[in-house]
């Protein structure tokens, strides 16, 4: 690993370390299971956001580079998901599983927030070089599901504020807005003649 | 209308909440000791720290001695500092710290409030007159939020029914009307329109005057914070806490059902009754359960908040998954 690399695994686990730090000194207020779950799901989203962000950025500032930590960023995403999970599955709910299955029966932001995480599971186990090989031209097919998990994300908490859609909306724009940037016209291989010489995206795989 | 009477509490057993908070205070600075000293050198700025006492609670007076409710749960109170930092009063922002956080500029005296409508005595009061004629009752009573949360406050305050009665409502007052200050400049959530300003609330006259009802003052024995809904408040604690209007200035007697915030903002998902009510889920979420602040696992919610000893009378007959 680079040190550039390395410093975003450390970065990365900020958060992280941020929430196990209230957690210990109990300044996670009133609400501490309230707290987890909204912390992990809010750092759920920004890394799904940033994974998704790397593919425009690269395009737009020429920045090859940046390929490197994108397996990374979605990992993370991955993890702080399965925080966000578990923490609904263990703190909130407790295991009583009969109160979840209602839930995700019943409450559609529970539903499609279980459904974004489950489709995240199969990016997670084929994110290996040796995985990206095996699939081939099948891989990027199945990790376009990522589009769908983001979407399906931001749904989710735009569908279970009470009022105050700001955080939401704000967070859904910027999704909408790296959606658009990956439209074909919009693409920097059309717009700068001789951009990409072989007409393939330079993905490196490190 | 008979009202049954809980057991007394009694107030032996109450823990005082000089306790609650050395308690909390202890438990801090013990585990400040060991957690704080090995990362908050590693990660400066992380460490804000709880302040000692919430904002705004500092110098409130003390409301003298009150008078023992029969009413009063028998339960385990919610420490001060959570019932004075973990607050749903929107006027001061959304987030539940919000309230404690940006209520310092709201000045709660002097305060008036106007009473209209259909009784015989209407009029503008200050506050002080307001309460005068009635004695300051303790009421130890369960709050349930509709974000299936719950706690135990003891307010200070009066019975609303006796309230009323002073301005001789007539017989078309079939509903009473509240509605909250507007003082964007001192509350800066309502410079924005996450919900209707100002808030209002109602009530059928019969749940108005039913003497669980309260105008609460203070809280803890003491005058009641910015935060929750100061200077004067409504407090039923059979119904989800957003019915509890804060920050009174005006109530009106009225023939029709008066409009309510929530309800405008969402019809489908908060209706004008919202009594707490187990059966009757939230569009969104279960009303099942509830998280007691300060508990881990969540427990059963109760018919009418645990109060349907006491008020499932007043809506015999009625539909309560269609009145919600």
């Amino acid at each position: 690993m680079t040190a550039v690399k390395k410093s975003v695994f450390v970065l990365s686990l900020v958060p992280f370390a941020v929430l196990i730090f209230n957690a210990v000194t109990d300044n996670l207020g009133t609400n501490p299971i309230e707290a987890i779950r909204l912390f992990t799901g809010d750092w759920t989203l920004y890394f799904l956001l940033l994974t998704l962000a790397v593919t425009p950025a690269r395009r737009m500032f020429h920045w090859n580079e940046l390929i490197r930590y994108r397996r990374m960023l979605g990992l993370y995403a991955f993890f702080y998901a399965n925080l966000h999970f578990f923490s609904y599955l263990i703190l909130d709910q407790f295991f009583d599983w009969q109160e979840i299955w209602k839930d995700v029966l019943k409450r559609p932001y529970i539903t499609i927030g279980t459904a974004a995480f489950v489709l995240l599971i199969p990016l997670a186990l084929t994110s290996t070089n040796n995985m990206m090989k095996r699939l081939g031209k099948n891989w990027k097919r199945l990790h376009s599901l990522i589009y769908i998990t983001g979407t399906l994300g931001i749904l989710h908490f735009l569908w279970l504020v009470k009022a105050d859609v700001r955080k939401p909306l704000l967070l859904g724009a910027v999704l909408i807005t790296l959606l658009v940037l990956r439209l074909p016209y919009l693409n920097v291989k059309n717009l700068v003649p001789g951009y990409l010489k072989n007409g393939r995206d330079p993905v490196r795989v490190d | 209308m008979l009202i049954k009477k809980p057991d007394d509490i009694q107030p032996s057993e109450i823990t005082p909440e000089s306790v609650y908070l050395e308690r909390r205070k202890f438990i801090r600075n013990a585990l400040y000791a060991g957690a704080a000293g090995t990362l908050a050198l590693t990660v400066p700025g992380l460490v804000t720290g709880k302040e000692q006492t919430p904002p705004g609670t500092a110098e409130l007076a003390p409301l003298g001695k009150l008078v023992k409710s029969p009413y009063s749960a028998k339960e385990e109170l919610t420490p001060f500092e959570d019932v004075t930092t973990y607050n749903n009063f929107y006027e001061f922002g959304t987030d539940k710290s919000d309230p404690s956080e940006y209520s310092g500029r709201f000045k709660p005296r002097p305060w008036s409030i106007a009473v209209e409508g259909e009784c015989a005595n209407p009029g503008v009061f200050n506050l002080e007159d307001f309460i005068k004629p009635h004695k300051l009752e303790e009421r130890i009573y369960r709050l349930r939020c509709v974000e299936a949360w719950s706690m135990v406050i003891p307010w200070v305050g009066i019975p609303l029914g006796a309230v009323l009665k002073r301005f001789e409502p007539n017989s078309n007052a079939k509903y009473v009307a509240f509605t909250t200050v507007f003082r964007p400049a001192e509350m800066p959530g309502q410079k924005r329109s996450v919900l209707e300003w100002p808030y209002v609330e109602g009530l059928r006259i019969d749940e108005a005057m039913h003497p669980l009802t309260i105008l609460a003052v203070g809280l803890y024995g003491k005058v009641l914070p910015n935060q929750n809904g100061a200077p004067i408040r409504l407090v039923v604690p059979w119904k989800y806490g957003f019915k509890g209007i804060k920050s009174i200035v005006k109530i009106a007697f009225t023939r029709n059902q008066p409009p309510t915030t929530w309800n405008i903002s969402a019809p489908s998902e908060y209706g004008f009754y919202s009594n707490v009510n187990p059966e009757v889920d939230h569009p969104r979420w279960s009303q099942h359960r509830e998280r007691r602040i300060g508990e881990f696992r969540k427990r059963e919610t109760l018919m009418f908040n645990g109060y349907a000893e006491q008020v499932a009378s007043l809506y015999s007959g009625m539909d309560l998954a269609k009145n919600f």
